[in-house]
């Protein structure tokens, strides 16, 4: 139980808690507080998800707001676009974020347009929920991550927790905010990630970058599991005299230009960190905020540490192996950034 | 040709992070063929033995015993011939770092050597300048050839810049501009100032300090009167439970005292014949597990769980019996107890307790409880105050049975009596039901008698 939590506020009460279960809390209690939140999704209800994610919540709330679908993403995502519009607030699961790739089109297409097309008369209260990530032995169709095929649509809002405090805090920002978010969450995460949970109604604000941990000579920027090895490999690169300083993205539409630009001031030396490829991700557009905002200010060329651009995430374990990002990888950049 | 062979500590379960070695089968030196078990590893709730996934000889073991690791560890070296090493190139071929160990670590001493060239030998960057270091250096007026650089190549870096301005350096070099060999000679020293910490004695304010992380039996900081131990996952486990428990069930407690004379007489008499012909005990406890699984039948509620907006009651009786180690306390579970009879029960009792003093218990083992008795008199307690096994509704204990005298229709008489103490969720039980499961037990155990049934 190693892991980084957040520290408790004076007097506020906290449990300790894993990632899938700071999730499923968030669910239970925004459906508590408000009757219009339903989940839907395949095998969400009966079953309670194929990771338990939303275990418990058919038994509370029944068969109509813990809806099982058929095998149809697009059908999921349509049927929650149209009920949000109507005025309901559904959280639709996608099994796995690959398969999330049919609903594409209502998500983009619709779902990230409908205020503007309708000039403001409509709006869509939306969050899709979809586990991304590799590391689980789980080969192609379940270890993608999708994030940059919808990160630049203007319109939709994504978020990636770490921290079993941000999955919950911000899993309800996304269920109160008016307009459709992503919300991918990392399904090796699930299980590997403990940290403290206030028991308060709190939100994590959509938007907002958070600083994980402060240091002098290099700024690593990440979102999602890589944080995990970040952080491990900034313990260790301190016993070498190594200070890092670690930015969490949390929301990656919009990025949080500001806190980008500060933490890359900091030290002048950034390297940005996701499991997502390295052509077309959200680095390039990070490195891009920081090349056109603060040029002068660089110390090193901004770096980036990323999944390697090939199709897909092998099944067989020294494949996956090779693809995954770990401590020791994280570990070498960092070292390498700081030496330069 | 022989190759040496790393082997891992391999993902157990989709949820498993880290595992214990509980103790080493093989030793270096000796032979190992696929599958046979190298050690015995703990995890959380089970224990496991792990197979060797080649055939070969143990060179080296790399985890010590009690030491817990991250999934993915390499924990022993193992010696192959190379034919059969290829025939499994899972383990060879998975780790990019091992290839170069086969070649005598000539990829690790390169790579240092790279590291130092670069510190004093290499200057290939020591005229590239970064944006951050220019800024800095017409800030404050620094002659960037006076700096002292860190970087790779020599390169000066926006700390090198930053130190050298803190240094005070800048008005010493623009002042005597006559004389640049003072100048040059001081920024030689500062090279070292910026990255070694300032050390007077001890442990120095930034570093954290340390804690061995494993213990060695007995051992102790000269001067101080404290022994470290190190916390097993066990003990972890047991921890977080009951500090769970403490903070989130709002506990009641209550005891009554049985007359287990008649149960003491029927024992007695069974005893012998019973271990003749089953091979196992018959122990109080078993008789005591039916009493209260014949209670529970009666008072269900007392079978459940807290819910915060609803209480569940489990159909199912299954008891936690608690099973003390010299170092820890488990929670094996007998299932569906009120399907058994008192002979099954004891069978059952034995069989656990066996399981867990050897460390042969199962996930399935300790999962489903739904109900706690523990059989405190067993080490001599008369009365204790239990904490509720949670998410259980209540506890139940069985304490020392001991001759008292009694006054029986205003006489007095020795008879042989035990407490039964009782800790409740508050939450889903009050007083008056648990005082009639009391009561119900103490009948139960009271009217046990000569023709009492065991099967």
């Amino acid at each position: 139980m190693s892991m980084q939590t957040i520290r408790a506020k004076e007097g506020v009460k906290m449990a300790v808690m894993e990632y899938i279960d700071a999730i499923r809390l968030a669910m239970k209690e925004e459906m508590e507080r408000d009757e219009d939140v339903f989940v839907l999704g395949e095998d969400v209800g009966l079953k309670g998800g194929v990771f338990t994610t939303t275990k418990g919540l058919q038994e509370q709330f029944g068969e109509l707001r813990a809806l099982d679908a058929p095998l149809a993403e697009s059908a999921i995502a349509g049927v929650a676009i149209g009920a949000a519009m109507y005025g309901m607030k559904p959280i639709a699961e996608m099994q796995y974020s690959d398969f999330m790739f049919p609903a594409t089109n209502q998500i983009i297409s619709e779902a990230a347009k409908i205020r503007y097309r309708s000039n403001n008369d409509w709006n869509c209260p939306l969050v899709v929920r979809a586990p991304i990530g590799g590391g689980v032995f789980g080969g192609l169709y379940h270890s993608q991550c999708p994030e940059s095929v919808f990160f630049g649509t203007p319109g939709l809002k994504i978020v990636a927790p770490y921290t079993p405090y941000d999955a919950k805090g911000l899993l309800k920002a996304a269920v109160r905010d008016p307009d459709p978010v992503l919300y991918f969450e990392n399904k090796k995460c699930y299980k590997l990630v403990v940290g403290e949970v206030p028991d308060t109604d709190y939100t994590v604000p959509i938007g907002k970058a958070n600083v994980l941990r402060e240091g002098d000579d290099i700024t690593v920027i990440s979102y999602s599991l890589p944080l995990h090895y970040a952080m491990e490999a900034a313990e260790e690169l301190a016993q070498e005299g190594i200070s890092a300083h670690i930015l969490d993205l949390r929301t990656l539409q919009p990025l949080d230009k500001e806190a980008i630009l500060e933490a890359a001031r900091r030290t002048g030396k950034v390297l940005i960190i996701h499991e997502d490829n390295k052509f077309g991700g959200i680095g390039g557009e990070v490195s891009a905020i920081i090349a056109e905002e603060m040029l002068y200010e660089l110390d090193a060329p901004i770096m980036r540490l990323c999944g390697p651009d090939v199709p897909a995430m092998p099944i067989n374990p020294p494949g996956e192996k090779f693809f995954m990002l770990n401590k020791e990888k994280v570990k070498e950049s960092m070292r390498h950034l700081a030496l330069y | 040709m022989k190759t040496v062979v790393e082997v891992i500590m391999p993902q157990l379960a989709e949820s498993l992070v880290s595992a214990t070695i509980e103790k080493w089968l093989k030793q270096p030196g000796d032979p190992v063929d696929v599958y046979e078990p190298l050690a015995e590893i703990i995890t959380d709730k089970v224990n496991a033995e792990l197979p060797s996934t080649l055939k070969g000889t143990l060179v080296k073991i790399l985890v010590g015993a009690g030491e817990t690791i991250p999934v993915g560890t390499p924990i022993c070296l193992v010696e192959t011939e190379d034919d059969i090493a290829e025939g499994i190139p899972s383990s060879s071929g998975s780790n990019p770092q091992e290839a170069g160990k086969g070649s005598g670590n000539a990829a690790l001493s390169a790579e240092a050597a790279g590291f130092t060239a670069s510190g004093d030998g290499d200057t290939s960057m020591r005229h590239r300048y970064s944006p951050a270091v220019q800024q800095i250096a017409a800030e404050h007026g620094v002659n960037l050839t006076l700096v002292p650089g860190t970087g790779l190549g020599g390169r000066i870096t926006r700390k090198d810049v930053l130190a050298y301005v803190a240094s005070g350096a800048v008005k010493q070099a623009a002042a005597p501009k006559a004389e640049p060999s003072v100048a040059a000679a001081k920024p030689e020293q500062l090279n070292m100032d910026p990255r070694v910490p300032v050390r007077s004695s001890g442990i120095h304010f930034s570093e954290t300090p340390r804690i061995p992380h494993i213990e060695v039996e007995g051992q102790s900081i000269p001067g101080s009167g404290e022994t470290f131990v190190d916390i097993t996952p066990i003990r972890n486990t047991i921890a977080q439970k009951m500090r769970q428990s403490v903070t989130e069930i709002p506990h009641g407690w209550m005891m009554i005292e049985v007359d287990v004379t008649n149960l003491v007489v029927l024992r007695n008499k069974l005893k012998d014949e019973f271990r003749a012909r089953e091979g196992v005990n018959l122990t109080y406890l078993a008789f005591f597990i039916k009493a209260v699984v014949n209670a529970i039948k009666d008072y269900p509620i007392i079978n459940s769980v807290w819910a915060v907006d609803k209480i569940i009651v489990k159909r199912d009786i299954n008891i936690s019996l608690s099973v003390g180690t010299e170092d820890s306390v488990i929670t094996p579970v007998i299932k569906n107890a009120d399907q058994k009879n008192i002979a099954g029960i004891a069978r059952e009792i034995d069989v656990l307790a066996r399981k867990t003093r050897d460390g042969k218990l199962k996930l399935d083992d300790v999962q489903g409880g739904t109900f706690t008795v523990n059989n405190t008199g067993s080490f001599g307690s008369i009365l204790t105050q239990p904490i509720i096994n949670y998410p259980q509704a209540a506890i139940v204990t069985f304490e020392s049975i001991v001759k008292r005298p009694v006054v029986i229709n205003d006489m007095l008489a020795v008879r042989s009596m035990a407490n039964v103490c009782l800790s409740l969720d508050h939450r889903i039980l009050d007083g008056v039901i648990c005082g009639r499961f009391l009561q119900r037990v103490k009948d139960t155990l009271e009217g046990f008698d000569q023709e009492m049934k065991l099967y």
